[in-house]
């Protein structure tokens, strides 16, 4: 039976946890289609045909899914996953997965199986429970098999594919909400799902202008995203999307700065996959150091500027 | 306007959590257990409308074993007016948890639905739009501000960009994140209050709902430890390590 991965994309381009997706899909035994759902979405679709592995892409493309709203995409998904006879359906582990992948399972009486890290069979995964403390491996019982998929664990495809795109019909509009307004944080800086490099900065910062004063200068020495803590969040220091953690991102870079954060489980479960850890605490008994590869028990306000010289 | 509350008895946030040996699950016993937080800032959030005299009634909703008795008190001590116990020892998974919130809303009509975006026992993260899905409700998922004006809800949205609002229609699906507010603590006046406030106990079977798993676990496993590397005496050592050793500079 062939598989169904939703893609996460911002109409004329892929956002890359869809590439990670695609990849945990791959793992599968089916032909991989890949739906995008938007309006003018092209260009999205273009890149989804490149992508490695995929044989079909189906366009919906109607205003109605311009916002990505979850009550309009999962019932279409619904309608394509029956028309298809799609074994799994899987988008990635992210806001935009996370909101509509539960209702596209309740709509076909389903349990989803949320953010696997592996697939040990067609109906057995893996996934972290407990903010990653413990890691269970589940059996779906049912027909359909809803996933979303935690994208640190699993390689991004690369492009080389030529797949076939289909237009499909659009469902109906429930217009059951609509999109008053929309922030996106503006950054010139690499997606922190995707950095190679983290430089993540907590309330040892202790406001909003050191921590742009102190980790700008050095994110931009080593091309790496900025995160931070739920502390230096709800204080106001960056907004909301900075948030590493088991509430926030799950991210897994080369190299990763924890600058005066202490080492909550919280915290860790969004980062202790990276595979280099770097603390940086005054603090030599934070907890953080117990899961950092290289710990410097130091003042970040003399640390952080001489560690840029130094670069 | 009637707000339902659903919240979940999860063990307590402060408690690192331990595979049992047996690989059949995480050790309970004797575990410090708590209301789940997200779901305490669901009931704050309710109880808030209701001061503001936006909301008439908070019910708080809790699925499982008797002592999810004591959160529903807890709830009720933040000032949800009743409780409603959906009383069962099975393992309840979220599309379980759905059905039985949704006989209840068809039973009880609520005007919102504000749940915890995610318990922190299972990191599921999936209640709230299964209900919403159910009740072909709109969902207004990770929220971190509410304003109700007009027959309408209108709901700030933590996204991985960044924020959205999106407005709704009532009745409508909420599920929080963690800036929407900070709980308050029950003082002791509010938890002898608690006590005395009605408390209701039905079972799935009263509402209809087979509350079968679909998922079975094979095994739970720690997870691969990461060891404490090396402490590093200066920044020039650090950079050395970093290009040299680690090489990812
Ligand atoms: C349900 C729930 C979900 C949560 N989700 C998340 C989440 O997703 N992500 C997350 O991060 N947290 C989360 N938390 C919060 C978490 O428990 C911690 O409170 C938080 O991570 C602490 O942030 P912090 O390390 O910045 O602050 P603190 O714990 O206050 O640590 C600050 C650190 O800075 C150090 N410091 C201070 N000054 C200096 C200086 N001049 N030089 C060097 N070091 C200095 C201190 O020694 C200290 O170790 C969650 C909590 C709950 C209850």
């Amino acid at each position: 039976m062939p598989i169904l991965v939703i893609a996460e994309h911002d109409k004329a381009g892929l956002k890359a946890a869809t590439r990670n997706t695609v990849a945990a899909a791959r793992a599968l035994d089916g032909e991989l289609h890949v739906l995008v759902a938007g309006a003018d979405c092209a260009g999205a679709c273009a890149a989804t045909a490149a992508l490695e592995g995929v044989s079909k892409v189906l366009c919906a493309d109607a205003a109605h899914y311009t916002d990505q709203g979850a009550e309009n995409i999962a019932a279409l998904i619904v309608s394509v996953a029956g028309a298809g006879g799609y074994s799994h359906l899987l988008a990635p582990a992210t806001t935009f997965g996370k909101n509509v992948m539960p209702r596209v399972a309740a709509l076909l009486d389903v349990a989803q199986v949320s953010e696997i890290v592996a697939i040990d069979s067609a109906d057995t995964f893996v996934r972290p429970i407990y903010a990653g403390n413990a890691l269970a491996t589940v059996k779906s019982s049912d027909a359909v098999k809803v996933i979303t998929v935690r994208t640190t664990a699993f390689d991004p495809v690369g492009d080389g594919g030529a797949a076939s795109i289909e237009p499909i019909t659009a469902g109906p509009d429930l217009a059951l909400s609509t999109l008053v307004s929309r922030e996106l944080t503006q950054s010139e800086r690499p997606e922190l799902g995707a950095a190679s490099v983290i430089v993540s900065g907590g309330r040892g910062l202790g406001s909003g202008e050191n921590y742009h004063a102190i980790l700008e200068p050095l994110a931009d020495t080593l091309g790496a995203a900025l995160g931070a803590s739920r502390a230096a969040v709800d204080a106001g220091f960056v907004p909301n999307d900075y948030q590493v953690g088991q509430t926030g991102k799950i991210v897994a870079p080369q190299l990763y700065l924890a600058i005066g954060i202490s080492g909550a489980i919280q915290h860790l479960a969004g980062m202790k996959d990276s595979k280099v850890i770097v603390a940086i605490n005054k603090d030599p008994e934070a907890p953080i150091f117990q899961i950092a590869d290289y710990g410097l028990v130091a003042d970040l306000f003399d640390a952080i500027p001489a560690l840029n010289a130094a670069l | 306007m009637k707000i339902l509350v659903p919240v979940k008895r999860v063990v307590d946030y402060n408690v690192k959590v331990r595979v049992k040996a047996d690989q059949s699950g995480v050790e309970l016993a004797n575990v410090k257990m708590a209301m789940n937080p997200f779901d305490e800032i669901a009931i704050e959030e309710a109880v808030r409308m209701k001061e503001a005299g936006v909301a008439s009634e908070v019910v708080a909703v809790s699925c499982g074993v008797a002592q999810c008795q004591e959160t529903l008190r807890t709830a009720m001590a933040i000032g949800a007016d009743r409780g409603i116990l959906v009383s069962t020892d099975a393992e309840l998974q979220p599309l379980a948890v759905a059905k039985l919130l949704k006989a209840l809303c068809d039973k009880e009509s609520p005007d919102l639905i504000i749940l915890g975006k995610q318990a922190i026992d299972d990191d599921a993260n999936q209640t709230g739009q299964m209900l919403a899905a159910l009740m072909n409700l709109p969902q207004a998922t990770f929220a971190s501000k509410v304003t109700v004006a007009e027959g309408k809800v209108s709901v700030m949205r933590e996204i991985d960009g960044g924020l959205e609002t999106i407005s709704m229609h009532m009745p409508a699906v909420i599920t929080t994140d963690l800036r929407l507010n900070e709980p308050r603590y029950a003082t002791l006046p509010n938890i002898m209050k608690a006590k005395k406030k009605p408390l209701e106990t039905v079972t799935p079977d009263a509402l209809g709902v087979d509350v079968a798993a679909r998922l079975t676990t094979v095994k739970v496993l720690e997870p691969a430890g990461r060891s404490a590397g090396v402490m590093v005496a200066d920044v020039a050592q650090l950079v050395d390590k970093l290009k040299n050793e680690a090489k990812v500079i």
